[in-house]
């Protein structure tokens, strides 16, 4: 794959947003990959999450906002708490979806399951569900 | 003791035996226990992002339902809820502007929370409040021969600021289980994530879990998994179903919440367990024992 990193793209105010809603400073991170490495979820994934940073780092608005691995983190916070930097992938990966669903773009489409489909899970699943990947 | 109690919505259907159990062995230990009035959905997952605050109001609100029983503890046994609203209060501890605007967002509500409950999991109860050398002296039915390997997931050890154990290793459900006569199997998938509520959405990716972090406990020789959480137990538990399906090697096993066990161990009866809610039958095992 052919990347154009440019000032320009540094500029990006997606760089800033992403940064305001996650409170987290993505420049620190040093790419050691540690957050990849105990990732449960990175088998499901086409970024993986210190590439995730890195992208975000570098302004790669479209290619995150499409990517799998946001929909396939459960925020089970693995990554967070071995980052040796201190910095929280989970929340950045939150916001991440967060933009699309503030756009109304719902990863699960609530209307579109049965009956059957809901009485199958607990409460709590499907809250969660909602909570996470509808707006 | 008497404790203010969070249920959650879970433990009033699909998790009915993890309160009736974890009730009774309240009962047993003398604990008296008081669901708090008019409590809501903690909104089962905590608010990541730094503008959103509209969702800590379902948790901030629980405390003021706390505070209206005029206490500053509140306990509650899902590891779910237990994060969402510790995570949340803490927040409002160390945020007085974010405080503000859920109280005023709660203008209604007549009090004005302060940020001065404390939210405990019934675990950290046990351990703290009651101590387990006190559970160990109510135990009357030893888990004898039992081995029970402890799964902790993610919620009840993570993040580190609300975490009672430690993060990569925790112990406090082995060691419950070891002073109630169980033998306690150690693996290595006890703090991996069982993919929680993509369980909806991708159940296929919850049998690729449930397959790794059962097939390790069986292989480590466990008899009975025991879980905190009802998310973990319907995916490690229902789930199983699917699980066969696509691993055709897989081998069941019975995953229990780790108060049926407690119960069991302190003498309340079959009626308190709910041991028929379960998909995988723990009860030819209990019986095998002749804990049941
Ligand atoms: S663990 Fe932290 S520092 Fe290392 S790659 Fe991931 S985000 Fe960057
Ligand atoms: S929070 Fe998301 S990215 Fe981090 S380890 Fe868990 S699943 Fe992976």
């Amino acid at each position: 794959m052919r990347i154009n990193i440019s000032r320009k793209n540094r500029q990006n105010p997606f760089i800033e947003k992403v940064q305001e809603l996650s409170g987290q400073n993505l420049l620190v991170c040093y790419q050691c990959g540690k957050c990849s490495a105990g990732c449960p979820a990175v088998s499901n994934m086409d970024i993986l999450p210190n590439q995730i940073i890195r992208y975000a780092q570098l302004g790669f608005k479209d290619e995150l906002l499409e990517s799998k691995s946001i929909w396939a983190c459960a925020s089970c916070m693995t990554c967070n708490v071995r980052c040796p930097k201190g910095i929280n992938i989970a929340e950045v990966i939150e916001v991440l979806r967060q933009l699309l669903l503030r756009k109304r773009k719902d990863h699960v489409e609530v209307d579109k399951m049965t009956n059957a489909e809901k009485e199958d899970v607990p409460p709590i699943a499907l809250i969660s569900c909602f909570r996470k990947f509808t707006s | 003791m008497k404790l203010a109690y969070f249920p959650g919505c879970t433990l009033k259907n699909h998790a009915k035996n993890f309160e009736d159990s974890a009730l009774c062995a309240l009962n047993k230990l003398g604990v008296e226990v008081e669901e708090l009035h008019r409590w809501n959905c903690c909104g089962t997952v905590f608010s990541l992002a730094t503008d959103d605050l509209i969702h800590h109001v379902a948790p901030v609100r629980n405390m003021i339902r706390a505070k209206e029983l005029n206490t500053d503890k509140l306990m509650t046994m899902c590891a779910m809820c237990y994060n969402t609203l510790k995570r949340s209060n803490e927040r409002m501890k160390k945020d007085a502007e974010s405080l503000d605007i859920i109280n005023d967002l709660m203008y209604e509500e007549e009090v004005k929370y302060k940020g001065d409950v404390e939210v405990l999991h019934l675990l950290e109860v046990l351990r703290d409040g009651i101590h387990f050398t006190a559970v160990s002296e109510k135990i009357k039915t030893p888990l004898q021969g039992l081995k029970v390997a402890s799964y902790y997931g993610c919620y009840l050890v993570r993040p580190k600021e609300i975490g009672f154990d430690n993060q990569e290793n925790p112990t406090i459900l082995d060691e419950l289980m070891a002073l109630c006569g169980a033998t306690p199997i150690d693996f290595p998938y006890k703090v991996e994530c069982c993919g929680a509520y993509l369980t909806v959405d991708k159940p296929e990716i919850i049998a690729e879990r449930t397959n790794q972090i059962i097939g390790s406990v069986v292989k480590k020789g466990a008899e009975v998994v025991v879980v905190s959480c009802p998310l973990c137990a319907f995916n490690l538990d229902q789930r199983q179903k699917v699980t066969k399906k696509i691993f055709p090697d897989f081998k069941n096993i019975p995953v229990l919440y780790f108060t049926q066990l407690l119960a069991i161990s302190l003498g309340c009866s079959e009626n308190d367990l709910g041991l028929n809610l379960h998909h995988i039958d723990p009860r030819p095992i209990l019986k095998e024992k002749g804990l049941i």
